[in-house]
């Protein structure tokens, strides 16, 4: 579903590559945590993935496409296979709940009828179901995250990408955005999602990435946010030996 | 669905950037206003110069006793002088040039003088002897005329040859500088509008760009993304397009037709440019304001959506 090959990304005027000689491999239906400090790559390989940007050395594949050969003009409709959630939710401000689900069918020229079928549908999946005709504001950050989150699933992509979804909610909202990315998942949708939150890795048990200096150090299964086990070093072996 | 999103953005638009909007519809309604009126003086020149050319002979002058110019010695032209020059003109060198020629002699130059110079004190005192005879020649390719001056002009008795069309040219250059200048002046105007238009366009986009952030992300195709933007300068740019169109019609309207035509009334047969030619310039202007604003606008529009 994703594969990267021994990718490097570097940004110019810093010398010390973002992602280093990253190779891994995640396939369809996996539940995957992305983890490291801030500025160890986990953002810049989100973006990779939604070809944002172009990897300075090696190959990424994305649901079977190898997106360094592929063209401008199909990047949009490569993304439409893919739902995108932030840590500030990034909704219109000026536009309803519904608004805002239906914006992203809008722009990719889905017909009315179909608007108005999926958008309630989803709405009422991510538990927002009397809430459409609600502006933004009058959201708690958690519902607000749920409509970021019915945006992101509402054209059933079969990748979720989620960085630090968590980041501005309590633990007890965390909790629930977490069921609701769990249940999105076992439909079926590949989930990545970067996080510093150590104690929703700690008990979802699922796989764990985690990145330090732009390489990978550890790839665990049913992982915590620590390394409980002896760390499965199988990649990125290179250029361990300059961690700075 | 799709086209009203589209229009629906585009609206919200030009209704968030009113003051820029105006702005670009006032600079490219002056310099359309001077690229509608250098294409109007174009087409009074091309018009005057049809009417006139057609008109325009070239004049073998011959001598007359007080004439000492040219080839003359103060004698008048004799007839086997005269007989020379018109052999000339029928010879095969020259004939295949000439559509047709006439004699003015001293009796009709002195009439075609007097009604000529009729509200001037000239006119008393000439007397038509003094006045040279002359063939009137009028060439079937008036740019011809060097050919008849090369080879006439060093005869016998022959005091000068002129084309009459150098006189016109003097004219006409000046109406050729005049359009130039507004041509000048029109493209500074549309330079300064086409930077205006990408100005608006890119300021349009910052003040949406939640919005366009989005929609890249959710995978909006980037003709979608990019047409509103476009619509929002092509429509500006036409209205001051058809600003300038109304302003080229009134201007043939109320100057040249109604002051214009009254004051050169006396000028017998210079037909002005009309409200034809006018209606002419209109689509053009549009046309030109249209496609240099969705040309800005996409070049700008372009360069945001670029990572």
């Amino acid at each position: 579903m994703i594969r990267f090959d021994s990718v490097s990304k570097s940004y110019s005027g810093n010398s010390r590559p973002a992602l280093n000689s990253v190779s891994l491999e995640i396939l369809k239906g996996e539940f995957v945590f992305l983890v490291g400090a801030s500025g160890s790559g986990k953002s810049s390989f989100l973006r990779l993935v939604l070809k944002e940007e172009k990897p300075s050395k090696g190959q990424i594949h994305v649901l079977g496409q190898q997106l360094a050969t592929m063209s401008n003009r199909k990047v949009p409709y490569f993304r439409r296979n893919l739902g995108v959630v932030f840590q500030d939710f990034r909704l219109l401000p000026q536009k309803t709940v519904f608004d805002n689900v239906a914006f992203t069918l809008q722009v990719i020229g889905k017909s009315r009828g179909f608007i108005q079928e999926a958008v309630p549908d989803v709405l009422k999946m991510v538990g927002l179901a009397g809430k459409s005709s609600r502006f933004p504001h009058e959201l708690s950050g958690g519902e607000q995250q749920r409509v970021a989150i019915a945006r992101a699933i509402v054209n059933k992509p079969a990748i979720l990408l989620a960085d630090e979804p968590t980041g501005n909610l309590d633990p007890q909202t965390s909790a629930g955005i977490m069921t609701l990315l769990e249940r999105i998942n076992l439909g079926g949708t590949t989930v990545i999602m970067a996080t510093h939150d150590a104690g929703i890795v700690d008990q979802m048990k699922r796989r764990v990435i985690e990145l330090i200096s732009g390489q990978i150090v550890r790839d665990e299964r049913q992982g915590g946010y620590q390394t409980q086990a002896i760390p499965v070093v199988g990649f990125g072996l290179s250029g361990t030996g300059e961690v700075n | 669905m799709r086209l009203g999103l589209v229009f629906g953005e585009a609206a919200s638009g030009l209704r968030r950037n009113i003051s820029m909007v105006i702005s670009v519809i006032l600079v490219t309604f002056i310099s359309l206003t001077f690229v509608g009126a250098a294409i109007l003086l174009q087409m009074q020149i091309g018009q005057m110069k049809g009417y006139w050319y057609d008109r325009a002979q070239v004049a073998v002058f011959m001598c007359t006793d007080i004439d000492s110019t040219g080839n003359c010695t103060g004698e008048e032209a004799t007839k086997s002088q005269k007989a020379d020059v018109e052999a000339q003109l029928k010879s095969d060198v020259i004939a295949p040039f000439i559509e047709k020629y006439e004699f003015e002699d001293h009796d009709l130059a002195f009439k075609n003088f007097q009604a000529q110079f009729e509200d001037s004190p000239l006119a008393d005192f000439a007397t038509p002897d003094q006045l040279n005879e002359s063939f009137r020649i009028n060439l079937k390719d008036p740019n011809q005329a060097d050919v008849l001056i090369e080879s006439l002009s060093g005869l016998a008795g022959v005091q000068s040859v002129e084309d009459q069309r150098r006189y016109l040219d003097q004219i006409f250059a000046v109406l050729n500088a005049a359009s130039y200048t507004a041509v000048g002046l029109a493209t500074l105007m549309l330079i300064a509008a086409v930077l205006l238009i990408a100005t608006t366009i890119r300021l349009s986009a910052f003040s949406r760009r939640r919005e366009l952030g989005i929609m890249r992300l959710v995978g909006a195709s980037n003709r979608f993304i990019q047409t509103p933007f476009i619509l929002e300068g092509v429509f500006a740019a036409v209205i001051g397009s058809l600003l300038a169109g109304g302003a080229i019609v009134a201007i043939v309207q109320f100057f040249v037709k109604g002051y214009l035509t009254q004051a050169l009334a006396a000028t017998t047969g210079t037909s002005l440019v009309g409200l034809d030619e006018a209606l002419v310039v209109v689509p053009i202007l549009v046309v030109i304001g249209g496609v240099l604003a969705a040309a800005s606008a996409g070049f700008a529009i372009n360069r945001y959506l670029k990572v």
